[in-house]
């Protein structure tokens, strides 16, 4: 008991209604499976079952592709400005209903209420701004042809059907940044959610409805990863755009090897956060912490492995360790919680393999004292010290909350030792020396370098990766590019 | 801390009016330079994002309970102004002693905090009670006088039965880099102080940059400040959130590498009980509970008691009273 107890702040749950069950969103209406199937998404704080969902197959996967072609003609056909009165539309629907969407995000997926309203909402509604305001400007966006006398060619045209597959991490800022770029671009959709959080998507498609998207311009088709393969492969797509893991992304670079399908992969990471001597220290500690133990390290670009300067180590580990002991983890829903689940029990199952190699392998392990919920799938904030780069650890991505530690001795082996992945999504540095910055961040292979921050995100920025991370970038205005023929 | 030099024997506990083991740090000016500006960096955005971060901490129910009376217990009732009068004092005193006169349960404020002329006045006010009285000192606010005025501003406060001292540095002196004259002071006022508790006010608006009031409170520690105290409340920008943490992590870090905890006091424009609990929510998860305590920490204000006291009597009631259940002064 310490002297300041914080009480329970629990955020209503009563801004939302949760139906018992969902259908599969095709051609503007919700609809069962052709099979019939359904499947059970559940809480993971808690393991309460919230909803049942359709589990859409490859014959529904047809009807929403047809249905997304038979929109195609005339949604690309509509000017640009009128696309973006309905994106416009579709940004202020979801800042109004953001609080309800926080609340369903939170319980669906297990992160912290104070993620889902301070980072997951305000970013898909900036998203959706974001997109609406290019839809008019697409001639000027520096695509398309252009002679050497600069008379122009044709401008860039939408590809067709977008056939977008999601991960369960951020699900509807991964919707948003699927689905904003492809209808500014004049592109239809069919969106598959992962099959541990659809509710989002589902609420998504009903705010589609309440915009007077046309029909067929969104389609959303809740499943698993068979459905999201008959998306991949069928014939009606003519751009495929996944987010998820290497291993899936490789399957489906395969699978559309030899199509006409353009195809952009956002995958896994293992990001370097690189503390450097002469760090602003206690901010550094706050760039750590929020680069590894947001959103419980289930992100792409989370800063997985921390590379600090060997001269500062002891003081810069004992700050973190101060700091991680005041993190708040439990209830999601808990305005206070720093931490939330795991978001299903094979991830949970995933990180406490590679945490046990990591031990197995020599590294040392630390977590604060910490109690977790009795039901749910919890995992402790854990630093591993010891770290090389020969530590299973070190190379693979774990996707939870597990920082490694790896030290340095000087700036060319800080940026060695961040380069020497498979991986190259996201890197930090952190130094108060500005030059040092520049240097650095030129030589990194990663998409993202973040300096003196960490886990930032605006839509206006480009998000990609190098090597096994992906191709293709969204956000921005390079992110135009991937659902345009140009 | 990273780049400061090493101490060559750590400190005794209890704050001992100068800190010989700094004494390499302090024998020169290029020393003492050295060492402020080998101090780690502040990054300003970071430093802000993590106080607003902290900001939205939601205290409820028991905690905003326990939150309210602990900021009541810690404030520095204050009256710093050229019209300041016996009669206002006193009222000042005894709203000090009962803050809330339809609830005796109320905890009286940490101190009443005066111009030193009117110190007497507050002591024999708050005579048998166990509220301290806090002098201003040193030619507050503006510090701009010749050192003898300020040590004999300081004589008469604590000769008059000042329990605490509030002190401002020689800003000028400061931000011309004139960091040991800025010691000398210090250690000078502490010295006059006698037994008094010492707040050294940076004025933090002034010294403007984070690095600056991070180098401030070091040389105010070092020079053996009880109290490292934002602002004087004159002018535009006072206590800020972003630069109370700033200071929070400069005594956890000084107690952290010598032994000597110092105590935080933030002034001027905390008004609300909102701002006053995200200020305590700072000081539990940066410093924890050590300074959770009015020995430790301190609000300067005036109109922030009665919003407490608002706010304590909707706790207590379920209704919102209003300004005239609450006592003006």
């Amino acid at each position: 008991m310490t002297k300041f107890e914080y009480a329970p702040a629990p955020e209503s749950r009563s801004v939302v209604d949760i139906a018992p069950s969902y259908g599969l969103f095709i051609d503007g209406e919700f609809t069962e499976a052709a099979d019939g199937k359904v499947f059970k998404t559940v809480s993971p704080a808690s393991e309460e079952v919230l909803s049942e969902v359709a589990q859409a197959g490859a014959e529904d996967v047809d009807r929403a592709v047809q249905a997304a072609r038979k929109a195609f003609e005339k949604w690309s056909a509509l000017p640009g400005a009128e696309r973006a009165k309905y994106l416009f539309r579709i940004a202020r629907i979801i800042q109004e209903r953001s609080r309800e969407l926080a609340v369903l995000e939170t319980l669906d997926n297990g992160k912290p209420i104070k993620e889902t309203r301070d980072a997951d909402l305000p970013l898909v509604a900036a998203h959706f701004f974001y997109y609406a305001g290019w839809a008019d400007k697409l001639d000027h966006a520096g695509f398309g042809r252009r002679t050497t006398e600069g008379h122009s060619g044709a401008n860039p045209r939408p590809l067709g059907v977008a056939g977008q597959v999601i991960p369960w991490n951020f699900p509807l800022l991964m919707l948003a940044w699927k689905i904003a770029p492809a209808l500014a671009t004049g592109n239809t959709v069919v969106l598959k959610p992962a099959e541990t959080t659809p509710l989002s998507a589902l609420f998504f498609a009903d705010i589609c409805r309440q915009a007077g998207l046309p029909k067929g311009v969104v389609n959303i088709l809740p499943g698993y990863g068979d459905a999201g393969a008959a998306l991949v492969e069928h014939g009606g797509v003519n751009k495929v755009a996944f987010t998820g893991s290497t291993a899936v992304g490789k399957a489906i670079a395969r699978q559309v090897a030899g199509t006409r399908k353009k195809l952009t992969l956002e995958l896994g990471g293992k990001g370097a956060n690189i503390v450097f001597d002469d760090a602003p220290i206690d901010q550094a500690v706050e760039g750590i912490v929020t680069g590894i133990f947001f959103n419980q390290g289930q992100v792409c670009c989370a800063g997985s492995r921390l590379l600090v300067q060997e001269s500062i180590q002891d003081e810069l580990l004992d700050a973190l360790k101060r700091r991680l002991s005041t993190l708040r983890l439990g209830d999601p829903l808990d305005k206070n919680t720093d931490i939330g689940a795991i978001n299903s029990a094979e991830q949970l199952a995933r990180i406490k393999a590679l945490a046990e190699t990591g031990e197995a392998e020599g590294a040392e392990r630390w977590s604060p004292a910490c109690e977790l919920p009795s039901s749910g799938y919890w995992f402790a904030p854990t630093l591993f010290t010891n770290v090389t780069q020969a530590h299973t650890i070190a190379r693979d991505e774990i996707f939870g909350p597990v920082l490694s530690v790896l030290t340095f001795r000087t700036p060319d082996e800080a940026v060695a030792k961040a380069n020497n992945s498979q991986y190259g999504l996201s890197a930090g540095i952190w130094t108060e020396k500005g030059s040092r910055i520049l240097a650095v961040a030129n030589k990194l292979r990663a998409g993202v370098v973040w300096a003196n921050t960490f886990n930032k995100f605006d839509p206006t920025s480009p998000f990609g990766g190098y090597k096994e991370s992906g191709f293709g970038r969204e956000g921005g205005r390079h992110g135009l590019e991937a659902y345009l023929d140009v | 801390m990273p780049t400061s030099p090493k101490l060559s024997a750590p400190l005794e506990q209890g704050g001992a009016p100068t800190t010989p083991a700094f004494a390499d740090v302090t024998a020169s000016d290029s020393t003492l330079r050295r060492f402020l500006h080998g101090l780690p960096g502040v990054d300003a955005v970071g430093l802000e994002a993590r106080a607003a971060s902290l900001g939205t901490r939601s205290i409820k129910t028991t905690a905003k309970a326990y939150a309210i009376d602990l900021a009541i217990s810690m404030i520095d009732l204050t009256t710093l102004e050229g019209a300041d009068t016996p009669g206002k004092v006193r009222a000042l005193a005894a709203k000090a002693v009962h803050p809330d006169p339809t609830d005796r349960t109320t905890p009286r404020t940490a101190a009443v905090c005066v111009y030193p002329d009117m110190v007497a006045t507050a002591k024999a006010a708050l005579a048998g009670t166990d509220v301290k009285v806090a002098s201003v000192a040193t030619a507050f606010p503006a510090g701009r006088a010749a050192l003898d005025v300020k040590l004999a501003d300081t004589r008469d406060a604590v000769a008059a039965g000042a329990d605490e001292i509030d002190m401002v540095i020689d800003r000028g002196a400061f931000l011309a880099g004139d960091y040991l004259k800025v010691y000398e002071e210090i250690r000078a006022v502490k010295e006059a102080s006698g037994a008094a508790r010492l707040k050294v006010i940076f004025e933090t608006g002034e010294l403007s940059t984070y690095d600056n009031i991070r180098r401030a409170s070091w040389l105010g520690m070092i020079a053996g400040a009880d109290f490292i105290k934002t602002s004087t409340g004159k002018v535009s920008v006072n206590a800020t959130p972003a630069n109370t943490l700033l200071m929070l992590e400069a005594v956890r870090d000084f107690r952290a590498q010598t032994g000597v905890q110092v105590g935080v006091k933030p002034a001027g424009g905390i008004r609300t009980t909102k701002d006053a609990i995200k200020f305590l929510v700072l000081v539990n998860e940066t410093v924890g509970e050590d300074w959770l305590d009015n020995h430790w920490f301190r609000f300067g204000a005036s109109s922030l008691l009665n919003d407490l006291l608002m706010q304590r009597q909707k706790l207590a009631t379920g209704r919102y009273s209003g300004p005239d259940y609450v006592t003006v002064d």
